[in-house]
Parts: structure tokens; sequence; C-alpha cells
């Protein structure tokens, strides 16, 4: 009811509408004030705890995207308030401006939010850069989702529903989503550490991968985040992040005389693969295994040559799929291996020792 | 209300397109354009109380974790089981988005104004129209029967957890039926597109060249684009769907040879640029609301029409934001992080020119400028807030939290159905000849405005202390349970809100005061109609000789002036 019957120039804006321009102002102000102060952080800023080396860093960032996306937000609604408490109308006939555009103002604002788009873009692409760069030395964990449960196996064949890291060490997990039963497909799943930041899906295709290095000894909590079915919400696990004696005690308690997943490779490898594949480099039917890991070389992938770099993904699909990478010099000559998941992540593991 | 300045009765007409013809049968099968839009209407609200209804069940589910902090279930806490819980918010998003929110501004306003915009007497091809109406009909019949089987997939439906094939215990017969509702549905949405498409390049009035369409048009071209081109892509998508769980090919699921990642790659290349089909249509609404009630000419008329054409073009570039996470290779995730930070220029520029359009204005609050106003406000926090997700470093850890849940309502809810509403207020009187309590009308927005606000400004929050999307239960830490608490609360607020709108709107249909042809004194050719429309909409096609904004009395005196187009 802003348009009353006053024909004054002053003054007739009802009561409602004042103590909303007020208060807004106000409001407004007071954030915008706070802003370089970080008084803010105490209403924006519900970042969980830093367990990682770059919790630091993508809480800097956040809290930058943040000031940005909170100052443009005040500023702009307040420029609104103002505009609607100012112009609000007074009589039916007001005078107005008659403006259509402004080439100067306009190029200004498509310029400017162009330059801070590129610039946060930047500031994002250079951290998660670093995030998706794990180092040579890393401790990996494999790590396989499925209905509905994690499972964490380390390098001495000890197995786990939770995650123990050393402290200190860069930490890569391979991971893998499998099926509990061979009549209902792997479905996806998704490993969330909020304490350190990061996140990454899990699939029953391909092995995915993640990697951070803890700071802070302590108990993390681990979230399953890609919707898998009735039990997502208790797809739970944590994750332990210990000193280095307490994780090598811990990997090493396991059964007697259980096997390590390279030794269960090399019985799968004399199996399965030893009759065309030599372990020391000799040429026989197919390539060695003998540094094959990691090994940059070329394959034939539908009449073309392209070359690729030896990973998990790659053997995978050597194994279960041979027809689809051919190594350049040598014959499509490998059938299908009926291997599961496991004997797999085994044979992968054994390859990955034959330096 | 605001008495408005030209004679309340100018303009009513007793023999209008609403009693042209007699009888619910004439109706259902009528080819006139804003009969058509009605019938849109009367649906897509209905499943729009549908909808909303599941999410107040959500909203109670959620309000207090069924575990205490040590883990131990609470008795008698749980309102109904995880199974349901998985039913019911697959079913708010399903209705929301397929059978309210995609057909939303274009079925019912589109439909209805784009003819009278245009001065045409109806659509290019009005038999066509019947059909996309009818085919909505059929759709929504399908994704009816679908909500009484077991529905858990969310309305994203990702494989291989909706591929499985198992129709005896597991949601194959569920996915099949939605998919295929999905598909039909998608058809109604082309032929719109198409139909919309046809008639902006062939029914223009005498004179109405392509720098005098009205605002709201140009974002109907735009979405109709979108529309046409992208709707396929998930009709075969979901097609795909249908033929693995019917004859196990294994197109998505990895234990066949299938990918997973692929489904996904399909689905969001639709699914993203239907988020602009939503959104495009509300910003078209705004942009012709906001200069009526400042009584000014739209400031930036050619940088809207760019800027909108933009949003649709990059639109279809950046559905790879929606996987970051979901394995793609890294210099993947680099480009579309780098391209997705484009949409917010064309955006803020949309923005902008809101905003300069109230400068030195002479401005009045009725509700659709309520909601317009409300619509910048909450579309900035909508926006901005995407800039997080659109970050690789902080999305890393936003991914499929509620803080993406907090983001995409603020655009779906704030901006399309705010839009919609501020649309549904504003054209009211054209629509029916009549008009709702503009003070209830108010009190509405109010309480849905701060309800809004309050149930979804918590879930930034949680999103940022890491609680997952989709989880029926919460662990009680950190602030989860507090935070879940308020936003519950606000949703019933929220929801009491639209609940007004719609029982305020429904009255003044029926009952409310009759109004004249042009209540708001506003610019466009639209209000030139009478009070409703004719069956024809115009006595006699009319001629354009000037930018779409010149039909209010404030600027005859002015029409000399080369307007900035």
């Amino acid at each position: 009811m802003s348009k009353g019957s006053e024909k004054s120039s002053s003054g007739n804006a009802s009561i409602g509408l004042r103590i909303f321009y007020y208060l807004s102002m106000l409001s407004g102000t007071a954030l915008l004030v706070s802003l370089p102060f970080g008084g803010w952080k105490v209403i924006f800023d519900w970042m969980p705890v830093q367990g990682a080396t770059w919790s630091g860093q993508v809480d800097f960032v956040n809290n930058f995207i943040t000031y940005v996306a909170v100052f443009s937000t005040v500023v702009i609604t307040m420029a609104m308030i103002y505009f609607a408490f100012k112009y609000r109308r007074r009589t039916d006939n007001d005078e107005v401006a008659y403006i259509t555009h402004n080439a100067t103002l306009e190029t200004v604002w498509t310029v400017v939010p162009t330059v801070i788009c590129i610039y946060v873009f930047y500031v994002g692409f250079d951290l998660y850069r670093e995030m998706r760069t794990p180092p040579s030395n890393t401790v990996e964990v494999n790590v396989t989702g499925w209905q509905w449960n994690w499972g964490f196996e380390y390098s001495t064949g000890k197995k786990d529903s939770i995650l123990v890291v050393p402290v200190n060490q860069s930490i890569k997990l391979i991971t893998k989503a499998i099926s509990p039963s061979s009549d209902i497909p792997a479905v996806n799943h998704s490993l969330f550490i909020p304490a350190m930041r990061v996140k990454e899906d899990v699939i029953g295709s391909e092995y995915h991968y993640m990697w951070f290095q803890p700071t802070t000894v302590g108990e993390y909590p681990i979230f399953c985040t890609e919707y898998c079915g009735v039990s997502h919400y208790a797809m739970l696990s944590k994750l332990k992040v210990v000193t280095e004696a307490e994780y090598l005690d811990y990997i090493n308690d396991r059964g007697a005389g259980e096997l390590t997943p390279e030794e269960l490779g090399k019985k799968s490898y004399e199996a399965n693969c030893k009759a065309c594949h030599s372990i020391d480099g000799s040429r026989l039917v197919g390539p060695t295994f003998k540094g094959l890991w990691g090994l940059k070389h070329p394959v034939m992938v539908d009449g073309q040559t392209v070359e690729i770099e030896t990973d998990e993904n790659y053997l995978r699909e050597s194994i279960l799929y041979p027809a689809k990478k051919i190594v350049v010099g040598y014959p499509p000559a490998m059938v299908a291996q009926n291997l599961n998941d496991a004997e797999i992540g085994n044979v992968i593991a054994y390859i990955k020792s034959l330096k | 209300m605001s008495a408005p300045s030209t004679p309340a009765a100018d303009g009513i007409l007793e023999h209008n397109y609403l009693n042209h013809e007699k009888g619910l049968w004439n109706w259902f099968n009528s080819i006139d354009h804003k009969r058509i839009g009605l019938s849109y209407l009367g649906l897509i609200l209905t499943f729009f109380i549908v909808g909303g209804l599941f999410a107040l069940l959500i909203r109670a589910e959620l309000m207090l974790p069924n575990t205490d902090a040590a883990g131990k279930v609470i008795e008698g806490r749980a309102l109904y089981s995880a199974d349901v819980y998985n039913k019911v918010f697959s079913i708010h998003g399903i209705v929301m988005i397929f059978l309210f929110i995609v057909p939303g501004v274009p079925a019912t306003l589109g439909n209805f104004l784009l003819p009278l915009m245009l001065g045409a007497k109806d659509v290019a091809f009005p038999r066509l129209n019947r059909l996309s109406l009818w085919i909505y009909i059929a759709g929504a019949a399908f994704a009816f029967c679908a909500l009484f089987l077991k529905l858990d997939t969310g309305w994203t439906f990702y494989a291989p957890y909706s591929a499985g094939g198992d129709f005896k215990t597991g949601n194959a017969l569920a996915v099949v039926t939605i998919t295929f509702a999905a598909f039909v549905l998608g058809f109604s949405s082309i032929l719109t597109g198409l139909n919309f498409l046809v008639t902006i390049h062939k029914m223009r009035a005498p004179g109405m060249s392509w720098d005098r369409l009205p605002l709201f048009v140009w974002t109907l071209y735009a979405t109709s684009i979108l529309q046409v081109v992208a709707t396929p892509v998930i009709g075969i998508t979901l097609l795909m769907l249908i033929v693995e769980n019917f004859m196990g090919i294994g197109v998505f699921n990895p234990a066949k040879g299938g990918d997973p990642v692929l489904f996904q790659h399909l689905f969001w290349f639709y699914s993203h640029p239907v988020v602009y089909i939503m959104i495009l249509p509300a910003m078209g609404i705004v942009s012709e609301i906001i200069p009526v009630f400042s009584r000014r000419p739209i400031f930036g008329y050619k940088a809207l029409v760019y800027a909108s054409i933009g949003i649709a073009v990059i639109s279809f570039i950046v559905w790879g934001h929606h996987m970051f996470v979901a394995g793609m290779a890294n210099w993947t995730r680099y480009i579309f992080s780098f391209i997705t930070f484009f949409v917010a220029v064309p955006t803020a520029v949309k923005v902008f020119n809101w905003v300069s359009t109230m400068y030195r204005g002479s401005i009045s609050f009725e509700a659709p400028m309520l909601y317009s106003m409300a619509f910048v406000f909450l579309f900035l926090i909508a926006g901005t807030t995407g800039i997080h997700l659109a970050t690789l470093g902080t999305d890393a850890h936003y991914h499929d939290t509620y803080f993406v849940v907090a983001h995409f309502h603020y655009t779906i809810q704030g901006g399309a159905v705010i839009g919609l509403y501020a649309g549904l207020h504003y054209w009211f009187p054209k629509m029916f000849g009549r008009m709702y309590n503009a003070q209830l009308a108010k009190v509405a927005f109010w309480m849905l405005f701060i309800g809004f606000n309050g149930t979804f400004l918590p879930q930034f929050a949680l999103g940022m202390e890491g609680m997952p999307r989709r989880y029926y239960d919460y662990p009680d830490t950190g602030n989860f349970a507090a935070l879940h608490h308020i936003s519950s609360i606000f949703a019933f607020l929220n929801g009491t809100g639209y609940a007004l709108v719609l029982v305020n709107l429904f009255w003044g249909a029926f009952k409310g005061p009759r109004v004249g042809a042009n209540p708001w004194n506003a610019f466009g050719l639209e209000w030139q109609a009478g009070s409703p429309p004719i069956h024809d909409n115009f006595e006699t096609i009319p001629t354009v000789s000037d930018w779409p904004y010149s039909y209010g009395k404030e600027f005859e005196k002015e029409s000399h002036v080369t307007h900035g187009v």
C-alpha cells in the first residue's frame, strides 16, 4: 500500500516499508563492515575440523568465495532496496528517468565479473591440481564399496571396515565398487572424508583414486555420498589417523599364514598368465610384466596407435577385455581371463612389485 | 488492492475465451492456446501440491535424528522406514522436476501469453499444441502409476542402481514405468518447443521485427531451442535404461561390460540445459514485471536478449560440473570448471539490468513486484553459491552434500518457482479478467519468503559441515540435528505460504472482482487485448510500430525517442 494518496514529495511510506528499509540497510551495512574483520566467519564458516595438509587452503579458498558471494549479494540487494525506498511511488505522475541503456556501465559490469570469475577459477584449479596429483611415495590402500559397507585392504593383506593410516604420510586410496551378490549390479558409491576435504565416486567399472596427507592424529567420519539404496544413510565408516608405529602394528596384526595380495597375485599369475607373459623381461607371446607398471608404451585401439601409461584401469581392462588395446608389435592372441575383482586386484599388486 | 489508474471497468469483456464454448469436454478438446495454458496450469499446480506435500514428509522425518550421539536407536522417533524415505524423496524430485517445473512456465504462461505478445490469434500449430497437452496427461498418468511401485532411484535414475533388471524384488518395474513416463513427457516438451519456435518465427504481427520482441518471448525462444535440442538425448538415454532392464544388455551395468559414468554423461547433457529451461522463462517474467512497477523502460534490452541466448548456448557445454568427482579425467574436470564460470557472466549482467531499471523510477509494491524483487535477491544467493560448486578445490568437499541441495533449491524454488508465481500474480487479471485479494497475496508472499530462506539457509551450513544428501537419518554430531530442526520448522511455514497463495488465486479466478484490460497500466501488447481476451485474442491483428514496451500511457509523449535497442 505504498501508493498513498498524499501528493507531497516526502514521507508517504508506510510504517512497514520504513521498518523494512532501515532494518535491511542496517543489517546489510553491519555485514559489510564486519567482512574485513572476519566477524562474518561466525555466520558463514561451518567447515569441519581441518585434518589434511590442504584443509586450511581449501577453507581459505572457500572463505574467499564466500566473501565475494556475500559482498556482491549484500551490495546489490542493498542497492535494490535503496532504489525501492528512495524512488517509491509518491504520486501517480512521478517524474521518472528515461534511460534505456548505457554502454560504458554495461561494459564494466560484464568485464568485472568475467575477470573475477577467471581469477576464482584459477585459484580453485591450482588447488585442485595438487589434490589430483599424488606424490610418488604414497601409502596405498585398496578400498571397496558395496551395499552397504566399506572394505579397506592394506599392503600386508590386512582387511578391515575402517580406514587406518599413518600421520604425516601421503595416503593414496584406490577405490572400486563391487557387488555383494552376482544377481545385482555393483552400484555407485562415493567416499567422502569431510576432515580431509576429499571425495571421489566409487564405481564398478573402473578404479578411481584419491589422495591426502593427514596432519593430526585422531578419528574422523567417512560418509557414502552417492545414493546407493535403502541403507545408503548407514554406509558410514571412520578414518583413524595414527602414528607410524601404531600403523605398522595394525597392518601386521593378521592371521598367521595368510598371504599378502602380492603373494596371492603371484599364484594367480602362475595359474593364468605365465604361459604368455614373462617376469624377467624376455619376450613370449605377450609382453613381459617386468617393468610394465607405469610404463608408457604404444597400443592399438580400433586401428589407431595411441600412447598409454600402464595403470590399474589399463591392466583391469586388458585382463577382462584383452582385444580393446593391443600392445604394438604383439598379436591379438589373448582371450579374456575369468578372474574376479579380488583376483584382478591381486594380480595388479603383483605386477606393481615387478620393478 | 491499489487502484489502477485506468478506469476499473475499461476493457471488461462479457463474451470472452472463457465462455466462448461451454462444457468440460469442449475445454479438453479446445485448441485455443489460452485454454490449453489454463489446463496446463491446473495440472502443474496439482502436481506442485503433491510434490510439496512429499517435501514436507521429508522435512518431517529429518526434523530429529533417529539415533542418539552414541549411535543408539531412539524408540518411536522414526516416522517411517528408510525404504519409505527413499520413495518419498524420489517422488518429490520426480514430480517437481518432470511434472511441475520443466513444463512449468512455458506450458502455462508461455502458452497463454506467446500469441498475445506477438499479436497473433494462436500458436502456429494449435492442434499440435493440444496434442502436447494430451501427451503430457498421458505421461503424467504413467508417472502416477509409478508412484505406487518400488520407486527409489531419486529423480536422476543413476545406473547401475536403476539397471538391475530385477522385476520381482527390485526396482526394475518402477524404473521402466517412470522412465517411460519421462520419455513420453519429453515429447510434450519437444512439441511445445517446436511450436513456439515456429510461432515466434512466423506469427509475429506486422511490424514486429526481432528487436521489437518482448523479453519474455526472447526467453521462451531460448528455452524452446533447449527443449528441442536437449530433450531427445534424455529420451534415448531412458530408452537405453528400459532396454537394459528388459533385455539385460550391458549398457550401464559394469558386470556386463557397461559404463555407469556414460549414463551420467548422457543424463546431464540433458539435465543441465533443463535447469535453464526452468530458469530462463522466469528471468523473462522478471524482465517484464520490474519496468511496469517502476514506471520505467527496461534497462539494457539488448544485453538481456544476448544474455538469454548466451546462457542457453553455454548451458550445453557445462554438464560435466555435475560429475566433478565421478571419475572423469582430470583435464576434463579443469575444462568443465573453466567453462562453467562463464555462465556467471550473463547471469550477473541480467541482475545488474534489473536493479538499474529501478533507478529513478516510481516504484510500487504490488505482489508481482514483491515476487520479482525476491527473485533478484534469491537468485543472487543461488548464483553466488554456485561459485563454490564450480570451483574445483571446494566442490570436492561440497559435492553431493546439503550445500548442493540448498543451492539448487535457491535456483529452482527461489528462481523458477518464485518467477512463476510473480508471473501468475502479474498476468492473473489478463487470464481470468478478475483480481485476487492483494492484501492476502502480500501476506502469503512474506510467509513463503521467510519460510523458504529459513528452510534452505541452514542447509548451506549443513553442507559445509559435510552432511550428505539423500540420507534417511544422520549421526547426531556437530550441528546436524539443530540445523535440520530449524530447516524443518521453516519448511512448514514455506508450505503454509504456498497454500495461502493457491487458495487466494483459486478464489480470485472464480470469485474475485472483475478488472479491466490493463489494471497495472502495463506497457506490453498483451494488455491491449480485452479482459479476459476474446477467443481470437484481438478484434483486428495489431500493427507494431515501436519497441515492445510502448503501450503504456507514460511513454506516449515520448514515442519520438529513438529507443536504445
